[in-house]
């Protein structure tokens, strides 16, 4: 699904990811951890083609093609999905909009018929009762004046209306109480399946509870500097993140 | 008269040349107010940017070549009529065509007989003296060259009068054709509402082009607003390309009026709007709004004066731009709170959104304050679209250019969205919409 070689990024001429490699199966799910500043939204957000970030070398591919060659909305309609770290307010564009706009410009791309204003609507009531939120939401401008919980709600909402082949995560749990979090979560498990992959980008083990990953690999200095299973997100949880970073200070 | 200043020496003799054929000649009342604004035209000519108040507004392209006043008769198809109704409005309709009542073209079934709506023409021909005493009392003395043009020839336009205690349900629909006639015609409409008190109503005022020639619109509108009264008002300009449009709302409001004026320019060359609220009564209340879409080569320049000389007035004024091409505007937003006028609550806001390069903004903001116990607040932004908010919309799918006008059309909505009128609304949305959708 998404392979990453060699990887190495910069923003404002400093190097934020120094030669990351991952790859990523169809249906996996992989959680990326790390201390502060490991890059690990740098990763995200890269992967997404958002503006800023200088790629310096290396190559993402994603289903075999070149992603970075490729601009943010064509890599939606390919199937990536960021969920942000803090979404952002867009007054006067209804959520609903967005959707509408997004999910058929993805369907024209594929060569599937938009849908109509009735099936669209049917979709979307399914889909809201996964995140457990009101549908006064909808006709809301996009994340304007929603609380921080209703915000990551809505992310992985609209995530669940786009059904993305890889969903990337960043930050996700971060600013949820527990109830919130269960929520979140339950809507991300709804979506795994064989065909979709998901990254965790995420600070705490917390999330990973209720978001068994398949893979954990830790960040540090612009790099994967470790790879497990769930039971690293474990020990990271009880012994932080000092030692990785000795380790990779010791490697470099 | 000795010396004419040049620009305006044309007028000034096309003026001499056919006073005695306009409306009501001979009404000493009439002829003088004519010949006071006439002289006015003749010393100040028309404005250019050696004025303080024209400054980043070239009248040059007005100016470089005469226009010659339009004359009655000019005829506009009724299918052109037909096709530019605003969906489920409903009004009575005046059609002016070239600043001339079209009797034939308007649509007056109906009208409540509490409501008189007839042309100005026709007062000043059977009737003056009922509206002399209103005429040019709000406009007071003309700003400049181009108000006093208007009422030097002052001949026709709508006359609205509501009496009191009345309040209109459908709207009234002021239909300005320009561009009827020959290459180079200016048109020079004048328009009094008089609002009885406690009446209300809702009007738009509404200039769009025939053909696409070279010609100026010249229209001063004058509002009376008596006490307790209530409009709605709506100034929308959608001319051609090749058409200028100077206007101008002049408005006095008795204690407990209020006006909600919206002003929505889309096209034109030029495109000068001055509005001069009196808040006269205390307790009245002014919202003045204005929305502004400047793309090409387009130039729009809105000059607003709302003046507080009473107390316990409200105003709130938002004027919203986009610009993209080589598209300028100006907004030029002065409040004045007189020393009497203790209580005033006033808010004032310019916001500006450029999409290109070339694109400018000439904006201030301006608050003159002379009583002591007041809230007034005010202030102007100019920026470009969001770039975080546009990735946010092109990650979920969305296409690049979608994004931009979505962002774009959301920045303009909310000015719009205050609109009452159900179906004005949603005309102005879509007129935006396809302004700028073509952007």
């Amino acid at each position: 699904m998404l392979k990453i070689s060699d990887l190495r990024v910069a923003v404002d001429g400093k190097t934020i990811l120094n030669g990351l490699s991952l790859e990523v199966g169809t249906g996996e799910v992989h959680a990326i951890m790390g201390p502060n500043g490991s890059g690990k939204s740098t990763l995200a957000n890269v992967v997404a083609g958002r503006d800023g970030y200088e790629v310096l070398g290396g190559t993402v591919e994603f289903k075999g093609k070149d992603l970075l060659d490729l601009d943010p909305e064509v890599r939606a309609h390919e199937g990536v999905f960021l969920a942000f770290q803090y979404p952002v307010e867009i007054p006067g564009v209804a959520n609903i909009a967005l959707l509408k706009e997004g999910l058929n410009a993805a369907r024209r791309y594929r060569g599937e018929p938009e849908l109509d204003a009735l099936d669209f609507l049917k979709l979307v009531r399914e889909k809201i009762k996964l995140v457990e939120m009101k549908e006064e939401f909808l006709y809301r401008s996009v994340n304007e004046g929603f609380s921080g919980g209703e915000k990551k709600r809505n992310e992985i909402f609209q995530m669940a209306m786009l059904e993305p082949s890889l969903s990337l995560l960043d930050e996700t749990d971060s600013g949820l109480d527990i109830d919130a979090l269960k929520i979140v979560a339950g809507g991300v498990n709804s979506l795994r399946s064989q065909d979709r992959s998901v990254i965790l980008v995420t600070h705490y083990q917390r999330l990973l509870d209720y978001i068994v990953p398949d893979y954990v690999h830790v960040l540090a200095e612009g790099r994967i500097v470790q790879s497990g299973d769930k039971d690293l997100a474990l020990k990271l949880e009880a012994e932080g993140y000092g030692w990785i970073e000795e380790s990779a200070g010791a490697a470099a | 008269m000795s010396s004419v200043v040049e620009n305006a020496a044309a007028y000034v003799a096309a003026q001499q040349d056919t006073a005695a054929q306009l409306p009501g000649y001979g009404l000493a009342e009439l002829d003088a107010g004519r010949a006071a604004a006439l002289e006015q035209l003749s010393r100040q000519g028309l404005p250019s940017q050696q004025d303080e108040d024209w400054k980043y507004t070239s009248t040059r392209s007005i100016t470089r070549a005469a226009f010659k006043p339009a004359s009655a008769g000019a005829t506009c198809p009724s299918d052109f009529i037909t096709q530019s109704v605003i969906e489920g409005l409903n009004p009575y309709r005046m059609v002016f065509v070239d600043g001339f009542l079209s009797a034939a073209l308007s649509d007056l079934e109906a009208l409540p007989t509490h409501v008189r709506l007839r042309s100005l023409a026709q007062v000043l021909s059977e009737d003056a003296t009922s509206v002399l005493p209103k005429l040019g009392q709000m406009l007071g003395d003309p700003p400049h060259g181009f108000a006093a043009m208007n009422s030097a020839f002052v001949a026709d336009g709508a006359v609205v009068e509501i009496e009191a205690h009345q309040h209109l349900e459908r709207p009234i629909e002021l239909l300005f054709v320009s561009g009827c006639g020959d290459e180079g015609l200016v048109s020079m409409p004048r328009t009094l509402v008089l609002m009885g008190e406690g009446s209300q109503a809702t009007i738009i005022e509404r200039h769009c082009s025939l053909k696409e020639v070279r010609s100026l619109n010249n229209s001063l509108v004058e509002i009376d607003l008596g006490k307790g009264a209530v409009l709605d008002y709506c100034s929308l300009q959608s001319q051609s390309d090749r058409s200028f449009h100077v206007g101008g709302l002049f408005a006095g409001l008795a204690e407990s009026a209020t006006l909600r004026a919206t002003t929505v320019s889309t096209s034109g060359a030029l495109v000068r709007n001055d509005a001069r609220i009196n808040l006269n009564g205390e307790n009245s209340t002014v919202h003045l709004d204005g929305c502004y879409l400047v793309f090409g080569r387009s130039h729009v320049d809105n000059h607003t004066h709302i003046s507080h000389n009473r107390a316990d007035c409200v105003s709130r004024e938002t004027y919203k731009g986009v610009l993209g091409d080589r598209g300028r505007a100006v907004f030029h937003g002065r409040i004045v709170v007189k020393q009497d006028a203790q209580k005033t609550d006033s808010e004032q806001s310019n916001q500006n959104l450029l999409l290109s390069e070339e694109a400018e903004i000439d904006t201030k903001p301006q608050l003159e304050i002379y009583a002591d116990d007041v809230k007034c607040a005010h202030g102007a932004t100019v920026g470009q679209l969001d770039d975080l908010a546009l990735f946010y919309l092109v990650s979920r799918g969305v296409k690049r250019e979608t994004a931009r006008r979505m962002l774009t059309q959301a920045f303009a909505a909310d000015v719009l969205d205050r609109v009452e009128s159900v179906p004005l609304r949603q005309y102005l949305q879509s007129l935006a919409f396809d302004r700028l959708s073509n952007a």
